[in-house]
This record gives C-alpha cells, structure tokens and sequence, in this order.
C-alpha cells in the first residue's frame, strides 16, 4: 500500500463508514454499526416504519432500553409511573422491540439503565465505531473513540430501515488540554470549564477531539464525562483517540469478543488515533491545571465560574435574564446560596466512579434537613455495583433517597422535578430554563461537589471534605 | 411532507441567543408517541404563567403577532437536546422558517426534515429583522434569499440535498430505500459487519 496522508481519529472513521460516498446533489451515506433507542424519542421512528411497510435491516445491531420517562421509585413493588402517557411509551417500545426483533432491557432487568451508561457496561460502544441514538448525550460514547452522535426521530426511523444516515461532513476541532486536575476536580469541572471559556456554540459544525496530557491521565468514566457534554459546547459528537486504558476497560465486556478475537479487535483499534501529521480544521488549547471546582450560576451551560469566584456581571440582556431567572446576583461568589434538592444522576455523571467520589465526602456525615438529596445510579448494574461496595448504605446513612436507575431529574419527565424556584445542585448536563422542573433553578456541578452541596445545605466547596 | 418554495409572511421576533429545545418544547410534553398536536406546548413556560394563563407581553401572544409564518429568532437557536418534538411543534404551530444567524447542528436538520426551513443570515441583515418585528418579508428557498424591510435581501446558505428535500417534499428516507444495493455491498464488504449478521 503507498503512503497515505495522515488522517485524523474522525477522518478514519469517516473513511471506514462511507457506504457512498458524497456526490453533487447528495452528501455521503454513512453507516451506522450500533444504534441503541429508547422509548421517548422512538415510538414515531416505528410508526413511520408502519406506515412504509418497512422492516428493521438489522435488529442484530439496534438495542433498546427504558430511561427517560421511567419512575425511579417503586410502590408496593410497581413502579410509580408519573401517567399513563409515560406508562404507555414504555408499552409502545415492549411492542416494537417484540414486533421487530430488537433486544430491550426492560426496567428491572440487570442490563437496563440509562442509555449512555450502558452502552460501555455492555461493551456495545467500541473504539471505530459508528453510534448514533435519538439523544444529544450520545456524544458520551465517543470517549472510546467512536464516532457518535444524536439524532432526530425522523432519522432513527432511517437507521432502523437502512442502518444508513445521509451526514454533511462535519470539520473537526481539536481540543488539546494540558496539565494535570487538582484535588477535588474532577471531568466535569474541566468540561465545564471548557465550554466556559469557548462557548455554547464553539463546536458548532465540528467534531471535537479531546487530546493532550490532561485528557490521557482521565480513567474512561471521566472520558465519558467530558464527551458527554460536547453538545453543550455545539458539537454533535466528541472523541478521545483509543488507548490502553480503553483496552483495559474493554476487555471482558459482554459484547467484545476474547481471546485472539480481542487482540486483533486491539491491533486495529490501535491503528485509529490521529496520525502526527493530521491537520485539524481548527485547534484550540486549555490548560486543566488553573481549574477549581465549577459551579453554573445562568441558564446555559457556558454560565459557570469556580467554585470561589464572584459570579460575574451580566455581559449582555441574555446573561442578566439569567441571572434573574436564578435569583442570583453578580458580584460575590455562589458558595452559601441554599440548596431545595440536591441531584446525582444522569448520564454524566451516574457511573459507579461518580457514586464512589460523593460517597467518599458523605460517608458518616448526615445531609442538611433542609436538603434533599436523590442518588439516582446510572444502570441496574451500577446500582449492584455500588449496593455490593456498601455505597448505598452510606447514602442512606447521610440522608439520601437511593432510587432505581433511569434519567430521573436531569430531564424531569417521570414526576422527579423541582417546584418553582427551587434550586438544585446537580451532576446533570443543562440548566436550562424549567429543565429540571417549571421554574425550577439549576446549577451544574460534579459529584464532589453536589454531595458537599447537599451536607451544607448550600452551594459548597467539596476540598475541604476531602482531606483525609 | 410538503414541498416548500416560497415563503411570504410576517415574522415574529425573539430575539434571544442560544434559545434551547427545553425551551421550544419543555421535556415534561415529550411523553406522547405521535407526531402531531405539540403545537399548543410551544414555548410552553414562555408563552403560558404559572396558572396556565397566556403572557401579554410574550411576543408570540401580541395580537400583531397571530398567522405569522417566519419566526425571527437569536444565534445558536435550537441548541441543546435533539428532540424533533422541536420542529413538530414549531411546524404544527404554524411556522413554516426560522431565521437566525446560526441555527444549532440537530435542530437544523430536523427542521428540514419536517419541511421547516432554517434560514442562517448574516449578522447585519439579521439585525434589520430584529429591528422590525411584525415586517412582511419573502423567504424563496430555491433562490436562497430573504427580503429585508429596506428593500434588499439577505442570502442564505442550504446544503443542496436539503434544499432539494425542501423544495420536493422528498426526505432523505426515499434516497437511502434507494440505495439498498450499496448499502448491501458495503455491509457484505465489511466482515466486522457481516459478522455481526
């Protein structure tokens, strides 16, 4: 083979997924190699396929499990539906699983859990790969160096019919983030610091690459953190190239196979990282070294400062319609501010590292009174997981309400939601407006710092909880 | 889905940046399993208070404001989560564009999907239409202009494929039907692929 030019970890992707390739009139048909749905963003997909009198191509690679709408709560051994509109949506996906032959982890199976949790556990997300889900989270999955994105309804309904979608070739953006986290912050702090200092659009248009120092020190459920909210920076999907520590993570999993079958699946993973020479469309530096831990004080997730910081003064009409919205004022530091409901859950920050660092600041302390606070594991399998190590009970011990998994309050579909202006500090991925409930507040930040939240009652530094 | 060719309107103005799909369509009226009647959970928080009651002052809800087809709205519009419920209940509402200087990477492509033009300008033109909220304007998506309230137009940009989409009220689903051959070819070309089969 001759020399070919160097290609970046996305462009090889690309390379490898193009069915056609673009033409005049038409961008390329790329293909998808695992689509995982859910039950909120797919009942129309089938009902399209209904009405065409299609079939699903390839139910052998579509899995589906329940998440968004679920209840995390259980009475009398049922689960607490919000309504039947929620019970219904989970009966619709049973039927199309059924009816089409898709694989479905039903609430209460050891497999279910939040779709962007259990992809990894599965093994089902695999470095090359091409993923896409009816979800913006889907991101989450190229911390294994896949190509993965969120797509619309209208679109799952093509990748059940033709395992296709028609892509625009997006441009990449490296983003290479140098020196090392201090004690006490963690990948969220750092993505949110990212999006902070490039903005809610930076990744418009582009693919982002995690690369650099800093980004090869994070364990792969710190990886999927920082992937996980690319689309809180723009982009539709975010990759950190495969290296041993995804092998490591890989090997063993449910769908990767063993043996020779793994060290040839390790042979070509190794080939996929950006190649040295491999031009970027744009490069943009951070230093991970500055940070402290972050806190959101607006309504997007570029609104945040460190943890000591005075929340600044309003830029524009936007930024004080925020903080007016939060009942925050700028000028003094968001440490103090009490908090209704303290929420660690949701597909950022939900696996079982993130339930261990809260654990760690709450073992033998008792929460605020005044405080909620609702664990929400990201999986069944986290939630054993954590169950087995005792973590559960140190939740309970301080306090918190330790649910089943699902999607719970970082999307407030299934009757877990804030009251108006209530404020939450949250390990979920968006403080938009009403979010989390109508008029409720939210404010983003990593595990640590949520369980630090929820012992002061108030918005709180986890670091000094952390001292041994 | 029908075809688009020219819309002709007055717009609406909202004028704030990065406006997210929570905001479009809020996630507590995403539990249903059809596509149409979200229109009435447009801007849901916005347009509605607290005891259901629609907000005067909403600009949507101003009386100038009823019929109107083209929807003026801040940068990075759409932003935030992929849910299509977005263009369904915009579309459903009864608006047929959005105009922005950007318009968020899913958002955009939904909106094609359900014949909802999205309309990027540049800054400048853009400000013009905020200026102007309720001012009659003609959005051609063959010729990829907008007329602007000083008697010029603005250009806008569509991938060919998606104006095509737009222009035929054919989607993207057809085109790949038709490309079950390739798509078989490269799937029986791909062992990892086949394996899988």
């Amino acid at each position: 083979m001759t020399a070919e030019s160097p290609r970046t970890l996305f462009d090889k992707i690309w390379d490898a997924h193009e069915a056609v390739p673009a033409g005049p009139d038409h961008p390329a048909v790329i293909y998808v190699d695992t689509h995982l749905i859910h039950e909120v963003t797919s009942p129309q997909a089938f009902a399209l396929l209904r009405e065409r009198g299609l079939r699903v191509r390839r139910p052998d690679r579509t899995w589906a499990t329940v998440d968004h709408s679920i209840p995390t709560r259980f009475v009398e051994g049922r689960p607490a539906f919000l309504n039947r509109a929620t019970r219904n949506q989970v009966e619709t996906l049973e039927r199309n699983c059924e009816e089409h032959g898709i694989p479905l982890y039903r609430m209460g199976d050891p497999g279910q859990g939040i779709v962007h949790v259990i992809g990894p556990e599965l093994g089902l997300t695999q470095p090359g790969r091409t993923i896409v889900c009816g979800d913006s989270h889907t991101s989450t999955h190229g911390a294994f160096g896949a190509w993965a994105f969120g797509i619309g309804t209208t679109e799952v309904a093509q990748v059940l019919a033709t395992q296709c979608l028609l892509q625009e070739r997006p441009r990449t953006l490296g983003i290479e983030i140098s020196g090392r986290l201090g004690a006490g912050v963690s990948a969220k702090d750092l993505i949110l610091g990212v999006i902070r200092r490039f903005g809610v659009a930076a990744g418009r248009g582009h693919v982002i690459e995690y690369r650099g120092a800093a980004v090869r020190a994070l364990d792969m459920e710190a990886r999927l953190t920082l992937c996980n909210m690319s689309i809180e920076a723009g982009a539709r999907a975010g990759l950190i190239a495969p290296d041993e520590t995804t092998f490591e993570y890989l090997e063993g999993k449910e769908h990767v196979p063993s043996g020779d079958g793994f060290a040839d699946l390790v042979a070509r993973w190794s080939r996929l990282p950006t190649d040295e020479d491999a031009a970027f469309d744009r490069l943009l530096s951070f230093d991970a070294g500055s940070l402290e831990p972050m806190v959101t004080w607006g309504t997007n997730p570029g609104m945040s400062c460190g943890i000591s910081e005075a929340v600044p003064a309003p830029a524009d009409a936007g930024e004080r319609a925020a903080l007016d919205y939060m009942g925050i004022e700028a000028g003094r530091p968001l440490l103090g501010r009490p908090a209704d409901v303290v929420f660690i859950g949701s597909c950022t920050n939900a696996r079982i590292s993130d339930l261990r660092a809260a654990a760690r600041v709450l073992a033998g302390r008792r929460t605020n009174p005044a405080t909620q606070l609702l664990v929400v594991p990201g999986s069944a399998k986290v939630r054993r997981q954590a169950e087995a190590e005792g973590l559960d009970e140190v939740f309970r011990s301080a306090g918190a309400e330790w649910r089943a998994p699902g999607c719970s309050m970082c999307i407030a579909m299934n009757g877990d939601r804030l009251s108006p202006k209530e404020l939450a500090v949250s390990t979920s991925n968006r403080n938009f407006e009403g979010r989390q409930g109508p008029g409720g507040r939210t404010v983003l930040a990593s595990p640590v710092t949520a369980a630090a939240s929820a012992l002061a009652g108030a918005v709180a530094d986890p670091r000094p909880f952390l001292q041994d | 889905m029908e075809p688009v060719v020219r819309i002709a309107s007055r717009t609406v103005v909202l004028p704030a940046d990065n406006v997210d799909t929570d905001q479009i369509i809020p996630a507590r009226f995403l539990t249903g399993t059809r596509t149409d009647g979200l229109g009435d959970s447009l801007f849901a928080d916005w347009r509605r208070d607290g005891a259901g009651e629609l907000r005067p002052d909403f600009p949507l809800n101003r009386p100038e404001a009823q019929g109107a087809r083209i929807l003026v709205a801040g940068a990075n519009f759409g932003c935030g989560s992929s849910r299509e419920h977005a263009p369904w209940a915009l579309t459903d509402y009864g608006f047929a564009a959005v105009v922005s200087p950007s318009i968020a990477d899913i958002f955009k492509g939904n909106a094609v999907r359900n014949g909802l033009v999205p309309v990027e300008i540049a800054p400048s033109a853009h400000r013009e239409l905020l200026a102007r909220p309720g001012t009659e304007i003609v959005i051609d998506v063959e010729a990829g202009t907008v007329s602007l309230p000083d008697g010029g137009s603005a250009r806008f940009e569509l991938p060919p494929f998606a104006r095509r989409c737009l222009l035929t009220g054919r989607g993207p689903l057809d085109f790949l039907l038709e490309r079950e051959p390739a798509i078989l070819r490269y799937e029986q070309g791909h062992d990892d692929v086949a394996a899988a089969r």
